[in-house]
């Protein structure tokens, strides 16, 4: 790994000000996926601003009927926190389901999305749910905020600060996850608020991204059988050796099938 | 830089380069091998301790975030002459090893799923060692090592 001087601030200012002050220099959340990176070379950062100092960033809370969850929170965390298995279990669940047990120790809702990582499983449930992305400066709803592979509307030094996630009706995730890394081939989250019915693709793509045929379709019915006669088209999917994008199609709909299944029969 | 932590219950202080892994301290400044490195992206679980009670990859953390955490290590399950642990009593009974290398992250992980479920079932097992790699033992006489370790614990206590 490359040398770097290490901070640990105390305060988003404080943390906002190292980032402004040192060229080449990025913020460490859980590290799962920076220090990784940092060990092949394929980052080699100057500066790490670790911000797992800064009280208040981490925790799970209801304001008014949105569910707000810190973003130094751990997967972990969110996956055995009582709040939220009963006010959004879909999301518990999905937490539960990233990685592994020791990723999960580590791993923050803020670093994921942030990182936003074409086959991670947090940004299927930001965008799904349509929820806001509150940083240091502003707030970025789902729709703005996930750009294209590795890339967000984030800019240079800006931190996330807590993600607000509205409570659907219903909702469920399901994804056909790598075996040995265990991110997801293809990953689905559908959630539902009113008639209005909202699905995120991960996995499948350079990036997560709406599905707005699964959606109409869900919007008349939101019944698996609704799917049936849906496909969506592989040519924009990714491939690689796990997967070709023929098969990533067809798994995205599967998984679509499966999480709206659940969606209506939670448990 | 200097980093302090608890280690196996002993306040510890070193002299480390911010870009040093735990499991680097661990094994290479402190000299305590019984954490082992297999495969160094995080994948194979070899290298798991406890930090603050909590099972992670000393290979994915870096040095400087440990400071003031109470870490424990294979090392500090059982004194250098004492018996062994339950957990480790239990692997050693029910061939729960054969070339052994990824032992001491499978018993940290498995301390920790034990720690708060004592009483864990077949699959909540197979799911929590899900980050441990094992090329020997097909898994069969892990999973049977973690419940009988973890009715010993149960016992004794």
């Amino acid at each position: 790994m490359k040398p770097f001087a290490y901070h640990k601030p105390d305060s988003v200012s404080a943390a906002v000000a190292l980032l402004a002050a040192h060229a080449n220099a990025v913020p460490l959340a859980g590290g799962m996926t920076l220090v990784p990176t940092m060990k092949q070379r394929l980052a080699g950062p100057d500066h790490i601003v670790d911000l797992s100092g800064i009280a208040g960033l981490s925790g799970v809370s209801m304001d008014g009927g949105t569910l707000v969850i810190g973003a130094s929170t751990r997967h972990a965390d969110v996956a055995s926190s009582e709040l939220v298995l009963a006010k959004l279990p879909a999301l518990a669940r999905l937490a539960g389901r990233i990685g592994d047990q020791q990723v999960r120790h580590r791993g923050t809702i803020g670093g994921s999305i942030a990182n936003n990582d074409p086959a991670a499983d947090y940004p299927a449930a930001v965008l799904a749910l349509g929820a806001d992305i509150v940083t240091d400066r502003r707030s970025i709803r789902a729709d703005d905020f996930f750009i294209d592979m590795f890339e967000t509307a984030l800019e240079p030094g800006e931190i996330v600060t807590s993600v607000r996630f509205p409570l659907p009706d219903a909702a469920a995730y399901c994804k056909f996850a790598n075996p040995a890394s265990r991110y997801a081939l293809a990953g689905v989250f559908v959630a539902k608020t009113g008639d209005a019915v909202r699905v995120a693709v991960t996995g499948a793509a350079s990036a997560v991204f709406r599905a707005g045929d699964i959606e109409t379709a869900l919007s008349e019915s939101f019944e698996p059988s609704a799917l049936e006669r849906i496909s969506i088209d592989a040519s924009g999917l990714m491939a690689d050796i796990h997967a070709d994008s023929e098969y990533r199609a067809q798994l995205v709909m599967v998984m679509a099938r499966r999480a709206v299944a659940m969606a209506l029969s939670p448990g | 830089m200097k980093i302090s932590f608890v280690l196996n219950d002993r306040p510890t202080t070193v002299e480390v380069e911010p870009s040093m892994l735990l499991s680097e301290v661990i094994r290479e400044t402190l000299s305590m091998t019984g954490t082992h490195v297999g495969c160094d992206t995080s994948q194979c679980g070899a290298c798991v301790v406890h930090v603050n009670g909590k099972s992670v990859k000393s290979c994915t953390l870096l040095a400087p975030a440990v400071e003031g955490a109470d870490i424990r290590t294979v090392e500090g399950l059982s004194g250098d002459t004492g018996p062994l642990h339950p957990m480790q009593q239990a692997f050693r009974d029910n061939h729960g090893l054969q070339c052994g290398f990824c032992t001491p992250g499978m018993l940290m992980a498995a301390l920790d799923l034990v720690s708060h479920n004592p009483d864990p079932a077949e699959s909540d097992i197979r799911e929590w060692l899900e980050g441990n790699i094992c090329r020997c033992t097909g898994y069969q006489n892990i999973v049977k090592s973690v419940i009988a370790g973890a009715a010993a614990m149960r016992q004794a206590s």
